[in-house]
């Protein structure tokens, strides 16, 4: 009696929630990518008709906005690497005792809702803001020059909100790694750049795998920043899906879209994955 | 967690050695900047809750004023979304608590079939696009002909935050030191005593911080509450319909309040847990 409470115990545990799990991520994919081949309308219903033809429309129609999405996703992406890895690496090794604090000042924006930081930028960069302005009333910058609206500005508010995403795994990463074997390195007469290329880079591989899982998905299918910073012509995939989904009810539409972006992007990750060469990195990742 | 440092004599020159120290120093300073940097939208989002603007629009400082914190309830609709959110998120966390430990702790004490499916899963709420579950979603509550709310939006935060529970309970019961549970059943406690007695103490801070964790990410939640909100508006809805029109100063004054709160939350439980650690 008691052996077999003990045989079920973990599937009496695991039971509800990953039930949850399946009712509410698994089989509302299944349901999106089955939308994405029906055709029909809202208020007639929809039928399935294996209808390929809205992936075909959706990657002419958008392919513009899809393919600036991955360039914007992909520059924030290795932005965020290089910005991120001096102050991960200062953590890590130079921290000491004040570690932890510095982690919570790195967090510190997530006390603030995500779209009220977004907002917030637009409030300093806007054209008579606080920053444009005294430089135009000084001369330095000439009266039409603005940023809000460019893509500069998507790209600043993707590598801002995203920042924190990057530093952290990489940090985790660093911290792992045994100092002795840094000084190993330098005893044996490795130049510090060649500590660094040979050892340390190579030891914190699985952070940058991690952090860029953690940012490049989430910002080339972002629609806030885009939204609130950019102009019509920095339109990412992600307003097309969220208009087709929300202003249109085209839902076969935003559903292919969805699963195409879905699809690039995980074959993006993927790839990446294999040409880092090892398994050890997903699994480090999926840590 | 053991710190080091790399501060260590050693035989390298001293030119090498000066050398290293301006790096550090600028690596010092560019950590320092990065931080400024990341408080700016905030120091302002504070900054203009005392702003006296006299227009729609809050972004040029026209004057101190107190009123705005006095009259921050002002706005019904604006506070009725605020109160929407934290029931939500209230809810939520406590459900994704439950359903999120449970997994942890059988992922963590238990090897049982399907326990790598049941990773897979996890891995993949963890990194899908919000903007992809959001849409899943909705496919399914139109398909199925749910009417969208509140009732919809806590379904979703509960998913994506059970995965994120099950994380921090996971880690802490793959630590548990099983001789404990062990002398507590030599001394007759049955399992489901043993449970409650023992094991669920020692992991209830890591179940506490994934509740935190889940009503921090419930709260804050955008992209999936828009697409499973229908006419229901939560706090950072309400912001995003009213960009368009400027936001009132009383968005400052609870983004503020929210802030502090926060803080004073995160403060608190550090300052707990240090203290516990050093009388052990």
């Amino acid at each position: 009696m008691n052996r077999v409470k003990r045989t079920l115990a973990p599937y009496l545990l695991v039971l509800p929630g990953g039930l949850w799990l399946l009712l509410f991520f698994v089989v509302p994919m299944v349901t999106m990518f089955s939308l994405s081949l029906q055709q029909g309308d809202i208020v007639n219903g929809y039928v399935f008709t294996g209808h390929w033809q809205t992936y075909v429309d959706a990657i002419t129609n958008y392919q513009t906005q899809l393919i600036r999405s991955l360039v914007y996703g992909l520059i924030t992406t290795v932005a965020l690497v290089v910005m991120s890895f001096p102050v991960a690496y200062w953590i890590a090794f130079y921290g000491g005792k004040r570690k932890s604090t510095y982690l919570f000042l790195i967090l510190l924006p997530f006390f603030v809702s995500f779209v009220l930081r977004t907002i917030s930028w637009r409030q300093i960069l806007t054209d008579d803001g606080m920053l444009l302005h005294p430089l135009k009333e000084a001369g330095l910058l000439s009266p039409g020059f603005h940023i809000l609206g460019t893509s500069y500005a998507v790209i600043f508010g993707l590598i801002y909100n995203f920042l924190p995403f990057m530093v952290l795994p990489i940090y985790v990463a660093l911290e792992r790694i045994d100092p002795r074997v840094v000084e190993a390195a330098r005893d044996l007469y490795a130049k510090p750049l060649t500590v660094f290329r040979k050892v340390v880079f190579p030891l914190a591989l699985p952070g940058v795998f991690a952090g860029v899982l953690m940012t490049f998905v989430p910002a080339s299918s972002d629609y806030v920043n885009s939204g609130v910073l950019g102009s019509s012509s920095t339109t990412m995939i992600g307003q097309v899906v969220q208009a087709q989904a929300l202003a249109n009810s085209n839902y076969p539409m935003a559903s292919a879209l969805s699963f195409f972006l879905m699809a690039v992007l995980l074959t993006g990750v993927f790839i990446y994955a294999r040409v880092l060469g090892t398994e050890d990195v997903m699994n480090a990742a999926a840590r | 967690m053991t710190t080091h440092t790399l501060e260590r004599p050693t035989a390298a020159p001293a030119a090498r050695r000066k050398a290293r120290l301006t790096g550090e120093r600028a690596m010092f300073l560019y950590t320092w900047l990065i931080i400024a940097w990341l408080v700016v939208p905030i120091l302002i989002m504070i900054a203009f809750g005392f702003n006296d603007p006299k227009g729609r629009y809050n972004q040029t400082w026209q004057g101190f004023t107190l009123k705005w914190y006095k009259d921050v309830f002002a706005i019904s609709d604006l506070t009725s979304a605020l109160v929407i959110s934290l029931v939500i998120a209230v809810v939520s966390s406590l459900l994704a608590g439950a359903l999120g430990t449970g997994i942890g702790y059988a992922l963590g004490r238990y090897r049982f079939r399907g326990a790598d499916g049941l990773n897979l899963i996890m891995f993949a709420t963890m990194s899908s696009p919000e903007l992809i579950m959001g849409i899943s979603l909705l496919t399914l509550f139109v398909s199925a002909g749910i009417g969208l709310g509140a009732t919809t939006i806590t379904i979703a935060h509960v998913m994506f935050s059970i995965s994120f529970v099950s994380t921090v309970v996971r880690a802490r019961v793959i630590t548990l030191d099983r001789s404990i549970e062990e002398a507590a059943a030599d001394l007759g406690a049955g399992p489901w005593t043993t449970f409650w007695k023992v094991t669920f103490p020692i992991i209830l801070p890591a179940v506490f911080s994934g509740v935190m964790l889940a009503f921090a990410l419930s709260i804050d939640d955008f992209v999936v509450t828009n697409f499973t909100a229908g006419t229901t508006v939560t706090f950072p809805l309400w912001i995003w319909g009213a960009t368009r029109v400027g936001l009132p100063p009383q968005v400052n004054v609870m983004g503020t309040l929210i802030f502090a709160a926060g803080i004073l939350i995160a403060v608190i439980t550090n300052l707990r847990s240090r203290s516990k650690t050093k009388k052990a």
